[in-house]
């Protein structure tokens, strides 16, 4: 009788210690985003919830290390935060759960279903998009040649004659491929077809071949950013909100190129092989950082657009800065003038196809 | 100053010092100068400068100043590989990646000599130390006793005038040693090589040297045959250092000829024969080897001064007695005797007089 | 009785065989010995043998396509890839078959990714096609022929039903096909076509700059590490600091400094001009290129080479170089002949260390390398976190390994590895 009774009441504390050391592993990609993130969705989550979030800074080998944590059966991650293109491949490989945005995600204020609200930016079953970013073009505005014109359109990356000096490219096919081809006369609407056949991949190295010589080519995020203000560079590309805190927060002379920019998109995953518990409060968090004014709240602390439709009236200023974001967010209209958006499904195709010969003409 | 000795000196210090760091001397004013095949030993405790001066010969360290000379010109700008001296190091130094026919033949081939004269000087040399079947082995493959005399037969196998050898015995067993002791010397005096040999171990100095130069705080104490050295040591240094030594201090009361009398601390009267005193007054320490020591009254001069002494241990060694005695408040005066059929066995605890010539007790330096 | 018999084994006092009652007796030795190293063992078969062991199986497991397309992988048998026919209905609605199962499971998107690495566009082809087969039933609405290739073009081209019979085998070859430059066709191993050849050149190129850099190493190590064997104490001890440093800072902050020193802007750039060395219009580029991976990576394995070399040189003893002098060498001779040989299994150990470390390094090629100074192991990288490609990065890895190995064994050929030493 006693033993029971001890047994149950050792049993009761168990659950009740569970129930207050209730925490969750969010992956990110660190720094600011990391910190925007913990701003707008984990402390106010935190408050409502008492769930304890972790940090991780694991989002670029995310793909790689879910992978291998669903092969050993321990899932340690609640939720990751990926690319598009990463939460294409996670869906495919059955790494990512599938969610139905209307009844899964929280609809707009004024009631419209979070499908229509998202649109089409919803390019996985399993993707919750977060954050419309955009790798784009920026430029020391201080070594543009005197009297000339600084560079307001995408082809004055290729022209050395005009704007010369050293150029950062990202050390892989995408986004320069396009680029390339929109400057070597293909009209925006062919590229992806020009860019599957065999002659067109070869015009797009033979365009990249032009400017080889004067590349510097990057692999991390906060290479572009370092060479501009070292003025290792003249121009390059990155994302647009590494180039924020470049101009505003560091007060670099350096300016932003807008033309041809390639959105992309960056959201939640939640992965697969959760137990039953976790993998409803995963839900749950994603169901409060994804609505519409959490994700408003986010672009006071980084430069980057809120996926709703519904959020864009929201967003602010910036929380230390006080500026206004809007004109800052890639997909402002005066920002978003001739625009490109990454095409996941192509890529997912022909990425390592047309990185084998990328690879092969960079070491060339 | 070059000293008298000098015409036929064959290695000659003169007037050297070494400092390594600037401020203390490890090798003070040494003056030291030795004829042509003669077998010196550089006998002292360690830390006494007999290695420094070893080196400065080989030519590892530099003299910081004054000369020294071999065959009466300066070496002391000569680099070590052109001062043609053979030396035997403290662990050998054996090339361990050579054979031993290739260590012999080392030196001979960095003088460039023809390959037939190097196989016949090197199996000559082994032959020399009776290692001849040993030439294509290698040194890790040898015993410690074989490998001396590898490291002999190199330092000899280019016939240097000038062989140096530094505690070359000191890693071998007791019995090897003795064997090795007589075979150097052997090789020495057959080959009529000029050597300097360092140890710390007084037998060996004792045993093997034609003359031996007692260091001590940087100078030589004493330079002298071994037997002089023994039985005649100019100071309480050497006294102490060679062989075994009692020692009793006191003041001269007065000193007439070849004896004096000494007041002991203890204020008893002994005899002594005056070294490094020559007034009554001065503090002296002296020095009675054990075996010198006297029972017997009848054996001493009459006028004798004798002292009590109490015994304190009697020690049977098979040859000899030893006893340790109390006298004049020094509680470890060794005494020895023969063990003869009329040896006196004294028990501990009984009270003796002892006495000896004055000539056996050496009155030196406090 | 003696306890040998003329041609009988020697016995024991109790009559067993000696040898037999040695074994005993020491068996339980061993098995003590095997118990006090036994969390080591589990340690390293958990955590290093058995997960290599796993990755090398990689770079041949190829079970996903039979796994998924049971049925269709059959039917294939019947066909003649090289008929330049698409196969016939039964093979269709095999496929069918097999698709509703791998949809209602969600591995066709999976499959789709494995066929990409071989036919591009394989990828979209599963991932769309899909859910267009989930909803068809296998029974009523047969025949699936022409009903599969109006969902996708793809499926009414030979080359993809001869991609998927190819890449059908359980145990494939096609990972290490790949690995160098080739590929595993229809018609057997063809090479590559010429634009995506890129990973024998890197294999050669890894190899090459391995060399370079352990040679740097050598040469600028060498005469540290004899500093540090003969110096006093407490200098040596100073200098060893100094030379164990760069292991107290993380590896990427090391490589991000080399960048802010070598670079075009950087402080040897900006020195030089300073000095007039160099005109400002042409400063050196000597970094995002091979020059900048040997310099950062040689700083970087700079200590793996010296305490080797250290360890070795602190174990010879002056006495041999006085010796040689003594015996009449020149100091060039003394060290020759018989310091230098004597340092050596010093320098070997050091080399190995470098050598193998050098081959396997990804982050500073990375960083510094630019195009021409990146290493197999950034492709292998690439395949494992970008590409998910993991059988071909099993497959370069076990290249790689078996690389160092045959250098390993070679090695021990010419110089012998008990002449290695890491220490006393």
């Amino acid at each position: 009788m006693k033993l029971t009774t001890l047994l149950m009441s050792a049993t009761a504390m168990t659950v009740a210690g569970s129930a207050i050391a209730e925490e969750m592993t969010i992956v990110s990609w660190g720094g600011a985003y990391s910190n925007s993130q913990l701003k707008a969705y984990h402390e106010p989550y935190s408050e409502k919830t008492g769930v304890t979030i972790i940090n991780d800074d694991s989002s670029a080998e995310a793909v790689a290390k879910l992978r291998a944590m669903n092969e050993a059966g321990n899932v340690t991650w609640d939720v990751v935060d990926v690319v598009a293109a990463d939460a294409i491949r996670l869906c495919d490989e059955g790494l990512a759960l599938e969610i139905d945005a209307d009844t899964q995600l929280a609809a707009a204020p004024d009631g419209t279903p979070a499908s229509e609200d998202f649109g089409d930016l919803i390019v996985s079953d399993c993707f919750i998009p977060q954050i419309v970013y955009s790798t784009t073009f920026g430029y020391r505005t201080d070594m543009v040649p005197d009297g000339v014109e600084p560079p307001s359109e995408i082809c004055s990356v290729f022209d050395l004659e005009t704007y010369p000096g050293k150029r950062a490219l990202e050390k892989r096919p995408i986004n320069n491929m396009e680029w390339a081809l929109l400057c070597d006369g293909v009209a925006k609407e062919d590229v992806y077809d020009v860019l599957e056949t065999e002659e067109g991949q070869d015009q797009a190295l033979a365009k990249l071949d032009t400017i080889k010589g004067d590349v510097i080519w990057w692999s991390a995020g906060a290479d572009t950013p370092q060479l501009l203000a070292d003025g290792e560079i003249f121009m390059g590309s990155t994302y647009n909100g590494r180039l924020f805190s470049v101009i505003e927060e560091q007060n670099q002379p350096v300016a932003i190129m807008w033309d041809a920019q390639v959105f992309d998109l960056d959201g939640w995953i939640i992965p697969t092989g959760l137990s039953p518990e976790r993998e409803a409060r995963a839900l749950d968090y994603i169901m409060f950082a994804t609505d519409t004014q959490r994700l408003a709240d986010q672009a006071k602390y980084i430069s980057y657009g809120p996926a709703r439709l519904s959020s864009a009236p929201l967003v602010g200023t910036h929380a230390e800065l006080g500026i206004e974001m809007a004109p800052h967010m890639p997909t402002d209209p005066a920002n978003a003038a001739n625009t490109f958006l990454y095409n996941y499904e192509f890529w997912a195709d022909y990425r390592d196809d047309i990185d084998a010969k990328f690879q092969a003409w960079l070491a060339q | 100053m070059v000293n008298p000795t000098s015409e036929s000196a064959f290695v000659q210090f003169d007037r050297v010092q070494k400092s390594y760091d600037g401020e203390t001397l490890v090798v003070k004013d040494l003056n030291l100068s030795m004829p042509k095949g003669e077998f010196l030993t550089m006998l002292g405790p360690s830390g006494s400068g007999k290695t420094t001066c070893l080196m400065m010969l080989a030519g590892f360290e530099t003299a910081t100043h004054g000369d020294i000379l071999l065959n009466g010109t300066s070496i002391n700008n000569i680099p070590p590989h052109k001062r043609g001296i053979g030396m035997v190091f403290q662990n050998y130094a054996l090339f361990p990646h050579m054979t031993v026919a290739e260590n012999l033949s080392f030196p001979l081939e960095v003088r460039k000599m023809g390959k037939s004269d190097r196989e016949a000087k090197v199996k000559r040399a082994l032959d020399m130390v009776q290692m001849g079947d040993f030439g294509g082995r290698r040194p890790a493959q040898l015993s410690g006793g074989q490998q001396q005399r590898i490291a002999l037969a190199r330092a000899l196998v280019f016939e240097p005038e000038l062989v140096l050898m530094d505690e070359p015995l000191g890693a071998l067993d007791k019995q090897l040693r003795e064997h090795m002791q007589f075979e150097i010397t052997r090789l020495a005096h057959d080959l009529g090589i000029t050597t300097v040999y360092v140890t710390h171990d007084q037998t060996e100095a004792l045993t093997m040297s034609d003359r031996v130069a007692v260091f001590d705080d940087g100078r030589i104490q004493q330079l002298a045959p071994p037997d002089q050295l023994y039985e005649e040591p100019e100071n309480s240094f050497v006294a102490q250092f060679i062989g075994e030594n009692n020692t009793l201090t006191g003041v001269v009361k007065s000193v007439s000829g070849d004896a004096c009398v000494i007041t002991l601390d203890s204020g008893e009267e002994i005899d002594a024969k005056p070294v490094n005193v020559s007034q009554p007054g001065e503090r002296t320490k002296v020095s009675i080897r054990p075996e010198r020591v006297e029972f017997n009254k009848d054996r001493l001069n009459p006028n004798a001064h004798t002292i009590k002494a109490q015994v304190k241990e009697f020690i049977y060694m098979g040859d000899i007695f030893r006893f340790r005695l109390s006298v004049a408040g020094n509680d470890d005066f060794i005494v020895k005797t023969r063990n003869a059929p009329d040896a006196v066995k004294l028990t501990p605890g009984e009270t003796i007089e002892i006495g000896w010539l004055a000539a056996d007790c050496r009155a030196l330096d406090a | 009785m003696a306890d040998t018999t003329a041609n009988g084994p020697v016995l024991a006092a109790d009559g067993t065989p000696l040898k037999q009652s040695l074994a005993r007796s020491l068996r339980r030795q061993k098995m003590r010995a095997l118990m006090l190293i036994a969390p080591l063992l589990v340690f390293v078969l958990l955590s290093f043998i058995f997960p290599i062991a796993s990755m090398l199986f990689r770079s041949v497991e190829n079970g996903i396509v039979q796994d998924t397309l049971p049925e269709t992988v059959a039917a294939l048998q019947q066909w003649d890839e090289q008929s330049g026919e698409l196969p016939d209905e039964e093979v269709y609605a095999a496929f069918i078959r097999d698709m509703i199962i791998a949809v209602d499971n969600k591995e066709h998107t999976r499959l789709g990714s494995r066929l990409n690495y071989e036919e591009t566009g394989m990828s979209s082809m599963f991932r769309r096609s899909g859910r267009a087969i989930g909803r068809l039933d296998p029974v009523e609405d047969a025949p699936f022929k022409e009903a599969l290739i109006d969902i996708h073009d793809g499926w009414g081209e030979v080359g993809t039903w001869q991609t998927i019979k190819t890449h059908a085998v359980p145990l494939t070859n096609g990972y290490f096909l790949n690995a160098v430059d080739m590929q595993r066709t229809v018609d057997g191993a063809q090479a590559q076509p010429e634009s995506k050849q890129i990973l024998i050149t890197l294999f050669g190129r890894t190899l090459q700059m391995s060399l370079i850099i352990t040679g740097a190493c050598i040469l600028l190590g060498y005469p540290i590490a004899w500093l540090l064997a003969n110096l006093r104490m407490r200098t040596a001890n100073l200098l060893m600091i100094l030379v164990l440093l760069p292991f107290w800072t993380s590896l990427l902050v090391r490589t991000s400094a080399w960048k802010v020193m070598l670079q075009q802007q950087g402080v040897i750039n900006d020195t030089l001009v300073w000095l007039g060395l160099v005109d400002d219009a042409a400063r050196l580029v000597i970094i995002n290129n091979q020059i900048g991976t040997i310099i950062a990576m040689t700083h970087i394995l700079l200590p793996f080479m010296i305490l080797p070399m250290y360890s070795v040189m602190q174990t010879i003893p002056p006495s041999y170089t006085r010796a040689a002098k003594s015996l009449g060498a020149t100091n060039w001779t003394a060290f020759w002949r018989v310091y230098f040989p004597q340092s050596v299994p010093g320098i070997g150990a050091g080399s190995i260390l470098v050598f193998i470390l050098a081959i396997g390094y990804y982050i500073t090629p990375e960083i510094v390398g630019g195009t021409k100074g990146v290493f197999i192991s950034n492709r292998i990288a690439y395949h494992i976190s970008s590409s998910l490609n993991w059988g071909l990065a099993a497959a370069l890895g076990t290249i790689l390994l078996a690389a160092v190995l045959i250098l390993y064994w070679a090695y021990d050929r010419i110089v012998g590895i008990d002449n290695v030493k890491l220490g006393g």
